[in-house]
Parts: structure tokens; C-alpha cells; sequence
């Protein structure tokens, strides 16, 4: 109980603290916010249930007005605005990716991770987030994934970033994997 | 940590967070019911005059919020512009930057304590099912607390970064990082356990 407390605790801030560590740059100098990386991490590594809740306390955060949010927003306005369904979509997209993860053991992990983190991270992820821009710009469906493209190749190189930090992880620590235990 | 709540003290910090919460909430949902420009353009004044009435420093903070909303006002107003329809695009845009911004007033006129007392309130049914709220209250501080403590953490990572490699930091930093977070919540787990845990029955 009190360890599960601990790790959804420490996860939550570490998705915060994700957006704040000064350029993280990817290898071709595109700023990355690493912020959406932790979240496929949280449902990597903590496991579809601790990954979702600690998402879950990182967003309650954020509502009640702690600027937790990449480039120190936060409040309740970000969930009203445009991308407000992306973040609506965070800890149901951690809790498939660690689903996903606990689920499918027959391939290795870092196949497990990368399908989950492109299942949760990016579908699913991006279908709601979709949803969201267009009641918020009142254009089609079709309109506002269009707007959305741009970004996806970015998320591809996340989920196999985060399948990479996994790998390594259950490497360095057999026992922090939790989603396979 | 600084809460967006801000400083600048009004009547509407000392109105109850909950009644405001759910204001914002019907609020929101009927701006999607008007249509009309012209009602729209004087709910945005409104807006903008509650944004000014405490003060420049207050209005500042406000407008500084609203700034992620440009790239979207641009996106919409050259759509707009292409496809002709220039009143819609008003509309849209309006009813966006309202939607956000009363969001974001209530946010400021309210403070930490008071939003978590109605998280606290929100959550009450569950203790009547036999989940423990102390967990929830616990992890809220325990977050509070180690973002700057993380913070410090990272920052230190970046720096060894620096001082052996000519390369910016990358990607690569996020795993010793993960490592001393996972590290740092086995400590914390360890220390609530010996000052009582949580599984006891306590009423909060």
C-alpha cells in the first residue's frame, strides 16, 4: 500500500518534472516535451492501473492550479482549451500501454511497450484529442486530424524512445518493471 | 511551488471554490448554446472588464495565461479567411478564448487549499465504500514536495551531462532520472510505513 502510494506519487512527479528539465533535444534538434513520453512511461512501467492513477494525480494537480504543464501552464483553463482532449486522454492511454504491456508476454518487452506506447500514446491518444480540437475549433473530424498529422512522427519516435527506457530499465533494475510483474 | 492562484487578493477568492467549480461548469457548457456574434462579443467584454477590475498586475497575469491559445485563434482565423466565412470564424474563436478564460479566472481567484478542501469534499462517497481518502490526501503532498525535489535531481543529471560530453543533453538522461525517481519512492514507501503506513483506520 504504502510502497503503491509512493511510486504513483513519484511518477506523477516525475511527469511534471519531465517538462521542466531545460531541452531534452532529439537527435535532430527538435525539442521534444517530454511530458507526453511520461506518460507511456507511467503505463509502462507502473502497470496499467498505477500508470493510469498516477497520471490521474498528475492531471488533479494541475487542475487545481499547480502550472505542472510543459511551458509552466496549468489550471483549469487547459482543460477548456483546444488540446483540452489530449490531456482528457492521458491516463486512459497509460492504462492501455501498461495493459498492453502485462498483457501480451509472448514477444519481448521492448516490442510490448513500443506497441502499446503507439496504441495508447498515439491512437487512442490522439483519437480523443481529436475530438476535443474539433468541438473546440468547429471543424470536421477529418479537418482536425489533418491540423494533427505534423505531430505523429514525433510520438513514433517517443514510443520507441520510451520502449528503449523500458529495455534498459528492467536492465538496471529486474524489479522495477512493474507492468511485468 | 507557486500555484497559478494569484496573488493579487479579490472579493471572488473568498466566494466558496466549489460554487465557482460549478458555475464554470454550467458557464461552459452554455457558451456552446449561443450563436449569436453579438452576445458572444459582450460575454468577452464582460470577461475582460472581470480580468481588469483588480488591477493591472491581475490583467497581466490573465493575458499571460491566454497566450497558448494564439496559435489556434491564427489557425482558425485563416481557415476562415479561405473558406469565406469570417462570422463563424468570430464565433469560434470567442467562444474558445471565453471558455478558456473563464476557466482560467476562476483558477486565479482561487486558492490551493481551497480547490484541494473540494477534492477533499469530492471524494467523501469513496470513503463510504471502504477506500481509504488519506492515500489520496498523502500522495497530493507527497507530488508537492517532490517536484522540486526532482527538479534538483534532473538539473544535477543535466549539469555531469555537461561537464563530460559537448553534446546537448538527450533523450538518454530520462533513464538515470527514471532510476533515481524509482529509487527515491522505495525510500518514501519505507518512511510512511515506519510513521504508522496508511492502511489503518483513521478517520481524516
Amino acid at each position: 500500500m504504502e510502497k503503491n502510494v509512493a511510486l504513483i506519487a513519484l511518477f506523477a512527479a516525475l511527469i511534471a518534472v519531465l517538462a521542466l528539465i531545460p531541452k531534452i533535444t532529439l537527435g535532430f534538434g527538435v525539442p521534444i516535451t517530454a511530458q507526453s513520453l511520461g506518460i507511456m512511461l507511467a503505463g509502462a512501467v507502473l502497470g496499467s492501473k498505477r500508470g493510469a492513477l498516477a497520471v490521474l494525480l498528475f492531471l488533479l494537480l494541475v487542475a487545481v492550479g499547480l502550472p505542472l504543464l510543459a511551458g509552466g501552464r496549468g489550471g483549469l483553463g487547459v482543460f477548456f482549451g483546444p488540446t483540452g482532449g489530449f490531456l482528457f486522454s492521458w491516463p486512459l492511454a497509460a492504462w492501455l500501454t501498461g495493459f498492453i504491456v502485462e498483457k501480451w508476454r509472448s514477444v519481448p518487452l521492448g516490442a510490448s511497450v513500443f506497441v502499446g506506447a503507439i496504441l495508447g500514446g498515439i491512437v487512442l491518444s490522439y483519437a480523443m484529442g481529436i475530438v476535443g480540437l474539433s468541438l473546440a475549433l468547429g471543424k470536421s473530424l477529418i479537418e482536425s486530424t489533418s491540423l494533427m498529422l505534423v505531430f505523429i512522427p514525433g510520438d513514433m519516435i517517443k514510443a520507441l524512445i520510451v520502449a528503449a527506457l523500458t529495455v534498459s530499465l528492467s536492465r538496471a533494475r529486474p524489479s522495477s518493471v512493474l507492468s511485468r510483474h | 511551488m507557486i500555484s497559478l492562484s494569484s496573488p493579487v487578493k479579490t472579493a471572488a477568492h473568498d466566494w466558496p471554490a466549489g460554487l465557482k467549480l460549478a458555475a464554470l461548469c454550467v458557464a461552459t457548457v452554455g457558451l456552446f448554446y449561443i450563436e449569436s456574434p453579438l452576445i458572444l462579443a459582450g460575454v468577452v467584454t464582460a470577461i475582460l472588464i472581470a480580468y481588469a477590475l483588480p488591477g493591472r498586475a491581475f490583467l497581466r497575469a490573465g493575458l499571460a495565461a491566454l497566450k497558448l491559445l494564439w496559435p489556434f485563434i491564427v489557425i482558425v482565423a485563416i481557415w476562415q479567411a479561405v473558406i469565406g466565412e469570417l462570422v463563424q470564424g468570430a464565433v469560434i474563436v470567442m467562444r474558445m478564448v471565453s471558455a478558456v478564460a473563464l476557466a482560467n479566472l476562476v483558477s486565479m481567484t482561487t486558492r490551493l487549499s481551497d480547490m484541494i478542501a473540494v477534492v477533499r469534499w469530492l471524494t467523501t462517497p469513496l470513503r463510504r465504500f471502504g477506500l481509504s481518502t488519506a492515500a489520496l490526501e498523502i500522495a497530493i503532498a507527497l507530488v508537492i514536495r517532490m517536484v522540486p525535489v526532482l527538479t534538483n535531481k534532473g538539473g544535477r543529471l543535466t549539469e555531469s551531462w555537461r561537464a563530460r560530453a559537448t553534446r546537448r543533453p538527450s533523450w538518454r538522461l530520462v533513464l538515470p532520472f527514471t532510476l533515481l525517481a524509482l529509487d527515491d519512492a522505495d525510500h518514501v514507501g519505507d518512511a510512511l510505513r515506519a510513521r504508522g503506513g496508511l492502511t489503518s483506520e483513521r478517520e481524516t
